[in-house]
Formats: structure tokens, sequence, C-alpha cells
């Protein structure tokens, strides 16, 4: 199959969707291989997927995130907890608090997490490959949604994360940790 | 697709069924913690479609509001953050309706669809490293690009490239086929590059990596 550049520019976004068939996705490589102009078109609208797709794009303004909640305070019907509710509720909390300061008695020589409300992550297989950012508090696995600065990350073992004062994420390392 | 993989994330998604089925049973608390990871996916959905911060900041609070108010429509077989990206998208389409319906003149869109689009013969556009996205004149200038663009392609452009749904998922939140999806995403790239390729890759690569030599432009 031999196509033209009409095709190539037809088809491009498809390309790169990785939606085209074998035969025309050949064809369009080999056209695009001697076509200055295509692979410029090819170059370029990949630019643009990457860069709008980059979680930077993302922003929302500075309050965004206050301002909201207070509008979801105003519109909501109270959590409906009841008495017997906020009872057992409150009795856990102590005895967790109990239990915490047992912990940190027991943990007394370890490096002082970098977050003083995040958990320790003593169920965490400490040879499990980990990352990190530098400016964070918490340690990942790779590809969570929540590392805080994707931009500067670093790869460590779990082991060597928290030595460092890392303390696990509460949504990707859920599993570890015992009173999630 | 970038972004793609982290999103399935199968720990988030367990973490958000049982945040759901809390908020659900009356901890209505949690739902904030809940949509608080994609405050900015909510934002900036709802801005590319208003073009305006004032609205999008409104509408977002809306669509957060409604999304609580329909929980138990949700259905666990979609992400919550595509359900509730659907419903930001929605409001500021609706929104828009209304706008215009205040305007005397109706805005007919007359870009056509169908025709072939010949993108503009630039030298080529190699490799913008994604740390320009630090500049925030960078940021600006790809956000300005894209409200230049005709609502119909700004729409699927948002959806797909940005907020990364599927084809059908774009398709089933507009209300249009996965054909027009596809023909209106071409377009809307090979116009963004058209739009952006001398800027960034000229003066602006040019100012990154000296040794790329001068650009016709």
């Amino acid at each position: 199959m031999v196509v033209n550049c009409e095709v190539v520019w037809r088809e491009i976004s498809n390309y790169l969707e990785g939606d085209v068939e074998q035969s025309l996705r050949l064809a369009m490589e080999e056209h695009i291989h001697g076509c200055e102009r295509c692979a410029a078109v090819l170059d370029g609208t990949r630019n643009v997927i990457q860069l709008y797709g980059d979680e930077r794009m993302l922003e929302a303004p500075l309050g965004f995130g206050r301002r909201l909640q207070h509008r979801l305070e105003e519109n909501m019907p109270r959590s409906r907890r009841n008495f017997l509710g906020w009872i057992v509720v409150g009795a856990a909390a102590s005895l967790v608090a109990g239990v915490i300061e047992v912990a940190r008695a027991a943990i007394f020589s370890r490096p002082e997490l970098r977050s003083e409300h995040a958990q320790p992550g003593n169920g965490v297989p400490p040879d499990m490959e980990v990352v990190v950012s530098k400016d964070g508090k918490l340690f990942h696995r790779q590809g969570c949604p929540f590392i805080h600065d994707k931009a500067h990350v670093e790869t460590m073992t779990a082991h060597e994360a928290m030595r460092e004062g890392y303390a696990p994420c509460v949504r990707c390392m859920k599993q570890y940790l015992s009173n999630a | 697709m970038p972004g793609e993989a982290t999103l399935t994330d199968p720990a988030v998604q367990d973490y958000e069924e049982r945040l759901i089925r809390r908020i659900r049973d009356g901890e209505h608390d949690l739902f904030y913690e809940l949509v608080r990871p994609y405050e900015g996916r909510v934002y900036s959905a709802a801005f590319s479609i208003l073009r305006n911060e004032h609205d999008a900041e409104d509408v977002s609070q809306e669509a957060v509001l409604k999304a609580f108010r329909h929980l138990r429509q949700f259905r666990a077989e979609s992400r919550f953050s595509t359900w509730l990206i659907q419903i930001t998208v929605n409001e500021a389409r609706m929104r828009i309706r209304k706008q215009l319906a205040h305007m005397t003149e109706p805005i007919t869109d007359h870009e056509d669809e169908e025709g072939n689009y010949t993108p503009r013969d630039f030298a080529d556009w190699r490799e913008i490293p994604s740390e320009t996205l630090e500049r925030k004149e960078v940021r600006q200038l790809l956000a300005e690009a894209l409200a230049s663009l005709g609502e119909k392609y700004r729409e699927v452009f948002v959806l797909r490239d940005m907020q990364h749904l599927s084809i059908e998922e774009t398709a089933q939140t507009l209300g249009i086929t996965t054909g027009s999806v596809k023909t209106r995403l071409l377009r809307a790239r090979l116009m963004l590059r058209d739009l952006l390729a001398p800027g960034l890759g000229g003066s602006w690569s040019s100012r990154l990596s000296f040794e790329k030599g001068t650009k016709p432009w």
C-alpha cells in the first residue's frame, strides 16, 4: 500500500490512538519517513497530545477547594450519625490514640515522620519499590494518582523511604495499613 | 494514552467504592474527601468549555453538588472521576445554552466538520520537554490556543486528550457518534498544532535549545 500526504493527515489522529490497521500503519510510517512535512505534522500533533494531556494543565485556582468545601457544607444534610454512633466513634478514637501512644513509645528511636498525621508503614514489605517526591511527605506505588509532584520523583525501597521519614500513602498502600 | 493507567489503579477504585458506600449510608461529610483529588480536573473541564473563571467555579460547585445528590445513580462499572467529569461537562454546556438563549442573535457554528483539513507547512516542531509546562506563560499560551477553537472541537479535545476519557465515553457524554468524536479530535489536534507550532516550536524552543538553528519564522 502506498499513501500520500492527504491520507496521512486524515489518519494521523487515529494513528496516534493506535487505531489503524497494520497495513495502513506501515504505509503511513514509510511515507512519513520520507516526507519532512508529514514528519513535522506527526511530531507536532504528538506534542499537542503530550502537553495538553499533562496533569499540570488541570489546575484549579487558589482557594478553590476551600470554597467548594464551604458550598458543600452549606448545601448538604448533616451526616446521619446517631448519638450511639458518636459514642462508638469516640471510644474507637480514644482506643486508637492509646495504641498510637504505645506505638510511639515502642518506636522511640525511629526517625520522625515528615507528616505528623501519617501512619507508620510497618506493614509495607521493606524491599518493595516505591516512589517519593522530594518535597512530599509520603511514599507511593509507581503510578499512584496522589503523588505530590510527579515531575521530581525518586525511586527507592519502602525501607529506605521509611528511614528517610516518608510515610505510606493511605490510598495506594492501603492494603498494608492496619487501621486504614 | 499517558495517565490512563494510573486512573484505573485498583487500589484507588477500591478506596473510592468504600467511601461511596459510607457516604450513601449517611456519612455525607466524606464526600469532599472523595471529590478532592479531582478538583483540578473538574475546574479545568468547566473552564475549558466556559472560558470564564467565575462561571467555571460556579459550574464546578454545581456539578459537585449534583454528583452528591445523584450518588445513588453512580454505577461502579465506570470510574468515579469519569462520571464526575461527565456531570461537569453537562452542567457547563447547559450554562452555555442558557447564556446563548439570552442573546438576540444565535451563534451558529460555521466550521465544516467533514471537509479535509490541510495542516500548515511548518518545518519541524520536535520534542517539547514537558518541563516547559512549569512555566506559567506556556500554560497560558496553551489555554489561549484551546479557547480559540470552536466549541464542538474544544469539547471533544478536552474530554479525550485532557481528561483522558475513552472515545466511547466522550461520544456518550456529548451525545454524538464515535465517528464524529474521531473527526473532531483530528481537527482539534491539527488546529492546535498549527496554532502552537510557530510559538512553541520556534521562539519558545529556540530559547530552550540554541543548537536547533534558525527557523524560517
